[in-house]
């Protein structure tokens, strides 16, 4: 194995939590509610899927109980925003403060123990394929999981009824509401699938990337998923290009420092977070685009009247 | 037509005594109503009326408090719009209710029943607005469409359903006069095959020429029911108005006086994908005249306000003028100090601000302009209350505001008695100049003619006013030149008199003639 290939690997190693936390966020956005708490069910996930993965010996436990653990979070987050009309940005910044404290808490005993790790599942015959075979068919289920649940995200906006009232929801909530859809019901779905894909990316971080559990261990990972969603301008497949290219920026770090290249790691650990912030000048120059694809609702509360 | 079995003779739709109370508030109070099949029905009344409430009870939006609706001779509950559509009942309403982010295609589907596939509801949508003659792309952005367009994809998604009654709330008040006659066409090819519609507007001119029968509302009464084609103008106006309402004229206003706004070559590039470019605009105001600018919305009404008003300042000073004086890049205040006022379209958010009371609002919009009078305390500004209680004593007393209690917030009065408010709050500085967009939309028959008669009257006593508005009766009432801006561009300005409603039509679509040639002329 390549010196090149063996970067490419951390590459998506770092970028498959981003994409999948990503894409949850973007899903939860296009219905028309914002949830900054991205960070606090991300950091539960991992929390609760390295616990359950010692308690039960199976990491796939833990992948279900990331899951779980993201999805009733954000149910929390959906009660407090749809059913009580609470500000959204605010509940979705407490959301972020409190999973960092509750999963601080839930994983104390657990400091310090060395966990299992996600096993590969290696395709035959295509994992033979030179290069490529063993950077996208040796990978563990979340990486498979990570590109499926892209894939079906796209096709579900895109091309299903479901989808379609889905985005309606999202760009004018009283005209869905008047067509009969049930707007608070599609939304309290698309959190919860935010949540869950969330936890998903968390459980991808103490299960595979480093199969420990140390406190906000998920680093901000959470933002930088928040942002590019923004930066995928809610287009399913960019959110993957995106996801890649920060993935790439935190993995360079690393390599530049195994190669002695003299930046400072202060830096070069900021990069993500720089990258962010160019991003988002250059998209938001491009309005148009941008303005089609936003949906119009988003962070607006509904409350239907009758 | 007897398809329909036994009920094909009997009433369509009947209502007998549906009442909705808000509260106590009785929006609608006991009122009868029949539609006959293949019938074109207008419902005529003032804003708050109960036109609307009725309707959206037809159309399952509200539930009725008591009363019974009869649908093809049977009783019915309709608990929800698609219960409606069910029935055979299609509506189109005023404020569309469509998603702008989604294609035509999409957003028909949106409203059709599960399993058909998109590419065949796109196929169908296109034949039907095709042989309605309102042709449809089903692929394009509703963000890209105009407001015409627009309307014509609600009607189109109503017609899919196949509906026996179509109810239109005020089509025509977005359209041009050649699409109202367009919409006309298909009203009566609808009527042809037999279906009824229910056609909702306060203009009576529209209602004579294509209605059968008329129910007039008032104060959620009926308190009239006729044939349009037998009835004046003037005994229409009676029964939805409950008086005789003044007549305004512009007589007496002239271009003889100085130029007190101007216009230079005023061009903004859009501000969002959805805006419009004003380009190459020129424009002069006399002391003494009611230039009144036609136009179908979005043609950039707002974006010539906020560079007239300063709102959003020109690139350079030249390019407005008010009383000889560059301003160009000045802001709203240190336009409204050189004597100007101005009247934004929006009444609630931009306008006024809905929560907070009359005095208030009086105070946000005049502070500088009449920091004397309203402010003490030197630099602490401190509001005094007494003056700013009396200047909105005097204001609501000149334009006749009613409202409940002294200083009740803005929110709380009707349309047209903040659109008074917020009128009468400029003139009552008496301003050189005055800018207003919109100044009547969605206002009712009595408060329009006060307003209209408010403008010509400042006109008269030597102002330049420049009037914004979508309402071709309202511009022949008020005007003494008239322009039309199309597109971000401004027509040749003609002497009211000189104009057709035919000619501002054309103008309307952009047919400039020889302002076009002469415009390529300049710019070589």
């Amino acid at each position: 194995m390549g010196i090149f290939e063996a970067i490419l690997l951390t590459v998506i190693t770092a970028a498959t939590p981003l994409v999948l936390a990503a894409v949850g966020e973007l899903v939860t956005e296009r219905s028309g509610v914002l949830n900054l708490g991205v960070e606090g069910m991300m950091v539960m996930g991992a929390a609760c899927a390295f616990v359950a993965t010692q308690m039960t010996g199976s990491p796939y436990v833990g992948i279900l109980a990331g899951i779980a653990s993201g999805a009733l979070f954000s149910l929390l987050f959906g009660f407090l925003t749809l059913t009580l009309v609470a500000n959204q940005v605010a509940t979705g910044l407490a959301l972020t403060i409190l999973g960092l404290g509750v999963s601080g808490m839930i994983g104390e005993a657990y400091v310090g123990q060395s966990g299992i790790k996600l096993s590969q599942i290696v395709f035959p015959v295509l994992s033979d394929i030179p290069f490529l075979g063993s950077l996208l068919f040796k990978q563990d289920l979340i990486f498979y999981l990570s590109i499926a649940v892209v894939a079906g995200v796209h096709f579900f906006l895109f091309r299903s009824r479901a989808g379609l009232k889905l985005r309606s929801v999202g760009d004018n909530h009283a005209s869905a509401h008047a067509l009969g859809i049930n707007v608070i019901r599609m939304r309290y779905l698309a959190v919860m699938f935010g949540g869950a894909c969330a936890g998903l990316a968390g459980a991808q971080l103490s299960l595979v990337y480093t199969p420990q559990w140390v406190e906000n261990m998920s680093a901000g990972r959470g933002w930088i998923a928040l942002a590019l969603v923004v930066f995928a301008s809610w287009r399913p497949w960019r959110v993957v290009a995106g996801g890649y290219l920060f993935g790439a920026v935190s993995i360079s770090q690393l390599h530049a420092q195994a190669f002695g290249i003299g930046i400072p790691s202060q830096f070069l650990s900021a990069l993500p977070y720089l990258a962010t912030i160019f991003v988002l000048i250059l998209i938001s120059h491009n309005r148009r685009t941008t303005l089609i694809n936003t949906p119009a609702s988003l962070g607006k509360p509904f409350v239907p009247d009758r | 037509m007897s398809a329909d079995g036994q009920s094909a003779s009997g009433p369509l739709l009947a209502v007998g005594q549906l009442t909705k109370l808000f509260g106590t508030f009785a929006a609608c109070n006991g009122i009868d109503l029949d539609i006959k099949p293949g019938e074109i029905h207008a419902l005529l009344g003032e804003n708050g009326a109960g036109k609307s409430t009725l309707v959206k009870m037809l159309f399952g939006v509200l539930t009725p408090t008591s009363g019974e609706i009869v649908w093809q001779g049977q009783p019915v509950r309709i608990a929800s719009p698609s219960a409606a559509r069910k029935l055979g009942i299609g509506m189109v309403f005023q404020h569309f209710s469509l998603f702008e982010a989604l294609t035509v295609a999409e957003n028909i589907a949106l409203s059709m029943a599960p399993g058909i596939s998109l590419n065949r509801i796109a196929e169908e949508a296109s034949a039907l607005s095709h042989s309605y003659g309102l042709p449809l792309d089903p692929k394009a952005h509703v963000a890209d469409l105009s407001v015409g367009e627009r309307q014509r994809i609600e009607i189109v998604r109503a017609l899919l359903q196949n509906p026996k009654l179509i109810i239109l709330d005020e089509p025509t008040s977005v359209l041009t006069p050649q699409e109202a006659d367009r919409l006309f066409e298909t009203l009566n090819k609808l009527k042809a095959e037999g279906r009824s519609v229910l056609y909702i507007s306060h203009r009576l001119e529209e209602v004579q020429r294509i209605c059968d029968r008329a129910t007039v509302l008032r104060h959620g009464r009926v308190t009239g029911a006729c044939d349009p084609r037998k009835e004046t103008p003037s005994s229409l106006a009676r029964m939805m108005v409950g008086s005789d309402v003044a007549h305004v004229s512009a007589e007496g206003t002239s271009t003889k006086g100085a130029v007190k706004l101007e216009a230079r070559h005023l061009s903004a590039s859009a501000r969002t994908p959805f805006a419009v470019s004003l380009k190459n605009i020129c424009l002069k105001v006399h002391a003494g005249e009611v230039l009144a600018i036609a136009g179908v919305a979005g043609n950039g009404q707002g974006e010539l306000f906020d560079a007239l008003s300063g709102e959003y300042p020109a690139g350079s000073d030249d390019v407005v003028r008010i009383a000889e004086k560059p301003v160009g890049t000045r802001g709203i205040n240190a336009r409204r100090l050189m004597g100007a006022g101005f009247v934004p379209e929006e009444r609630h958010g931009h306008a006024a601000v809905s929560a907070l009371s009359l005095s208030d609002n009086l105070v946000l919009a005049r502070n500088q302009s009449d920091r004397r009078a309203f402010l003490g305390g030197g630099v602490l500004g401190l509001i005094r209350q007494d003056a700013v209680k009396r200047a909105t004593k005097r204001i609501s007393q000149a334009m006749d505001v009613r409202k409940s209690g002294e200083n009740p917030p803005a929110g709380s009065l009707s349309g047209g008695n903040l659109q008074k408010f917020i009128v009468g709050r400029e003139l009552d500085r008496q301003p050189t100049v005055l800018v207003v967009n919109q100044p009547t939309w969605g206002v009712d028959a009595g408060a329009a003619s006060r307003i209209r008669q408010a403008l010509v009257d400042l006109a008269k006593s030597g102002s330049a006013v420049l009037v914004i508005s979508q309402d071709l009766d309202e511009i022949f009432e008020v005007a003494t030149e008239i322009a039309v801006i199309s597109e971000g561009r401004l027509s040749d300005i003609y002497p009211a008199a000189e104009l057709s409603r035919e000619k501002i039509g054309l103008l309307m679509g952009g047919m400039y003639g020889k302002t076009e040639s002469a415009e390529t002329a300049h710019a070589h």
